[in-house]
């Protein structure tokens, strides 16, 4: 470690509140900071979001912020197995816009024909689910089978999604139909022990998530996939099937992320899911994930997704800075959090 | 100048005519932003309408509509109209201003007739016409009927649109019609013309001000956004929200007598079909138009909602 990097860990560290004496207990700080990072840009984000606005840390305004960051969330946990095993997907937002789309279209069709509106969201919800382990499976088939960069074929995909979704809109919105839309409202509304529903399900996709990453044979083959392909190989591991469950797994996640948003607005629209690929890649990242690939964390991922919606909602609690510069303010903390995380090289 | 347009466009017929293809007298390209939001899905459904009604009402003339999903792709879009397509008339609705000036300059240059809808050039020697909403007007309208329905008194919150120029405008005329009555403005902060994001921010505005009298959402689409937060705090304090635009389903609201969506503001996608008459007209008649038409933005409330209500319309 240079000394100059040394010399501004310890700085950080005394900001953050810890005196750190001796050489020897900063360098082991140093290399725990890498760690908790993300947590420390949290935290400290949080206590100035407190100091600006009381109502920051009210329960109402932290369970808005984290059933908000539950979409980005649950597709951040997809992308991060993309991420680590080496790839990347940049149409996820476009994906979960057509999802929604024609997840609506498909239930407002078979609401005249099945009569119990339960079962319509049931199968609604299935269909979207299907439809993005289907994305996936394309993606996955057209990267390994078809040797396509992961950038290409997704960069691709971005627009196809979303020009489908606004050719069926027509241009403009597709709405739920009445009945329907008051059925579905609970699943994103509705909450079991005072927490949102949506709330949970991103809890149980991250564990779930943590859980294949680090208990599965499966999980330390994305790993080994991204940390060393060729090697990946020569061990025998079946690269091309992980590659593509990884991708189905990120379709999946995006299918989930979208049952929980459909019944938010009751609607899709062209608008709907624009840039959520950059603040999903950003989570992951943020969180302490490679963008190279090889390692990663499903905590970090979860904890960098719920830090870019508290920037934003921070910025809208208080007016101290010009609207025109909130994408500055995201922009140095995204900086500074990544700084406090960098991994040793 | 008229008649050297006329005796080439004549000569262009005949010269097709030989090379046994028609060439029609008047060949409109109508350039208009790709259907990427409300808004703008509603300008292509009115292009597109149009220029089937204007086919049938002066035989031979052809309307070419091309949308474009950036300003360089309009600009490279304008070109091709010009080069490919051969048309004597454009009517454009700039993606953006600057960028496009330039491009939609060299085309006039060579001889074709320019209508700019809503987003005005830079230089306005680039255009023939102008046709354009009232953007001061349309949240002047908007801040006399906060003004109103609120007996002169209260606290409104306002969602601004994507950062522009005509969200300035806008603004700026909301606010121009607040002085004098005691009307507050406890922030504005930018939902940009869009349903999550107004969603999010109207969110946030709950939480930091206990008591919202009005909310101005300037746009129908961040209305809904807006309704869907109010309804989950479950708030009401809250005696008005007013979008604007024109849509459908909010003129539907008013119509029926909706208890919050009392009123809308026009700003109505259909402006794109007005300046393809009134530049088809025109040029039909071989007369001029006017350097500049603003359609004006009108207050719908329950008495005007029917006649602002395109059932067919995507917005």
């Amino acid at each position: 470690m240079q000394p100059a990097l040394i010399e501004a860990d310890t700085k950080m560290n005394t900001e953050a509140g810890n005196t750190v004496t001796t050489q020897e207990s900063t360098r082991d700080w140093v290399r725990r900071l890498h760690g908790i990072g993300p947590i420390a840009g949290l935290v400290l984000l949080c206590i100035g979001g407190t100091l600006l606005n009381g109502d920051f840390a009210t329960v109402d305004n932290i369970l808005n912020v984290l059933t908000r960051t539950a979409f980005i969330g649950i597709i951040a946990v997809g992308m991060s197995f993309v991420i680590i095993s080496g790839g990347i997907d940049l149409s996820v937002g476009s994906m979960a816009a057509l999802i929604a789309g024609a997840m609506i279209l498909m239930m407002n069709a078979i609401a005249e024909s099945v009569t119990s509106p339960v079962l319509v969201v049931l199968l609604g919800i299935g269909f979207a689910l299907l439809l993005g382990a289907l994305f996936g499976l394309a993606h996955g088939l057209l990267i390994t089978k078809g040797r396509i960069e992961p950038f290409i074929v997704t960069l691709g995909t971005l627009g196809i999604f979303r020009a489908y979704l606004t050719y069926f809109a027509n241009g403009g919105a597709i709405t739920l139909d009445g009945t329907l839309s008051e059925i579905y409202s609970p699943v994103y509304y509705a909450s079991i022990l005072g927490v949102p529903i949506p709330i949970w399900v991103f809890l149980v996709v991250a564990l779930l998530g943590g859980l294949i990453l680090n208990r599965t044979r499966y999980g330390r083959y994305v790993q080994a996939i991204g940390s060393n392909e060729q090697v990946a190989r020569y061990a025998a591991v079946d690269v091309d099937r992980i590659k593509i469950l990884t991708y189905m797994l990120l379709g999946i996640c995006v299918g989930i992320a979208t049952v929980l948003y459909v019944p938010r607005l009751g609607s899709a629209s062209p608008t709907t899911g624009l840039l959520w690929e950059l603040e999903a890649i950003a989570a992951v990242i943020v969180g302490g994930t490679a963008l190279k690939g090889g390692e990663g964390r499903i905590a970090g991922t979860v904890i960098g997704a719920i830090l870019l919606s508290v920037i934003g909602n921070i910025l809208n609690l208080t007016s101290i800075i010009s609207v025109y510069l909130n994408a500055a303010v995201q922009g140095i903390v995204i900086i500074i959090v990544a700084f406090l995380q960098r991994s040793r090289r | 100048m008229k008649s050297v347009l006329r005796t080439l466009v004549a000569s262009c017929a005949i010269l097709g005519a030989a090379a046994s293809f028609a060439a029609d007298p008047v060949v409109m390209g109508v350039s208009i932003p790709a259907a990427t939001h409300g808004w703008t899905g509603g300008v292509v459904y009115w292009a597109n309408r149009t220029k089937g009604e204007l086919e049938k009402k002066y035989p031979g003339m052809k309307v070419i509509v091309k949308t474009a999903g950036s300003a360089a792709e309009q600009a490279n879009q304008v070109q091709d109209l010009q080069t490919v397509n051969k048309i004597n008339t454009l009517v454009i609705l700039p993606f953006e201003s600057a960028p496009l000036t330039q491009p939609v300059a060299q085309v006039k240059n060579k001889g074709v007739f320019v209508t700019v809808v809503d987003r005005g050039l830079t230089d306005t020697n680039a255009q023939s016409a102008y046709v354009a909403g009232d953007n001061p007007g349309f949240g002047k309208v908007a801040g006399e009927y906060v003004v109103k329905t609120l007996g002169g008194k209260g606290d409104v919150v306002i969602l601004r649109g994507i950062p522009t120029v005509i969200d300035n405008q806008r603004v700026d005329g909301f606010n121009e019609a607040l002085k004098g009555s005691e009307v507050k403005v406890l922030d504005a902060k930018h939902g940009n013309w869009n349903r999550d994001d107004a969603f999010k921010v109207m969110q946030d505005f709950l939480t930091r001000f206990k008591h919202i009298d009005a909310v101005w959402a300037s746009d129908d689409d961040m209305a809904v956004g807006v309704q869907k937060a109010i309804a989950q705090a479950k708030r009401t304090d809250i005696k008005l929200v007013l979008g604007g635009a024109g849509s459908k389903d909010y003129i539907k609201k008013v119509m029926d007598g909706d208890k919050i969506v009392s009123a809308d503001v026009t700003y109505s996608p259909s402006m794109i079909a007005d300046a393809m008459n009134l530049t088809a007209e025109a040029r039909a008649a071989g007369k001029d138009m006017p350097a500049t038409t603003i359609i004006p933005s009108v207050l719908i409330t329950k008495d005007n909602a029917a006649k602002y209500y395109h059932k067919d319309s995507p917005f």
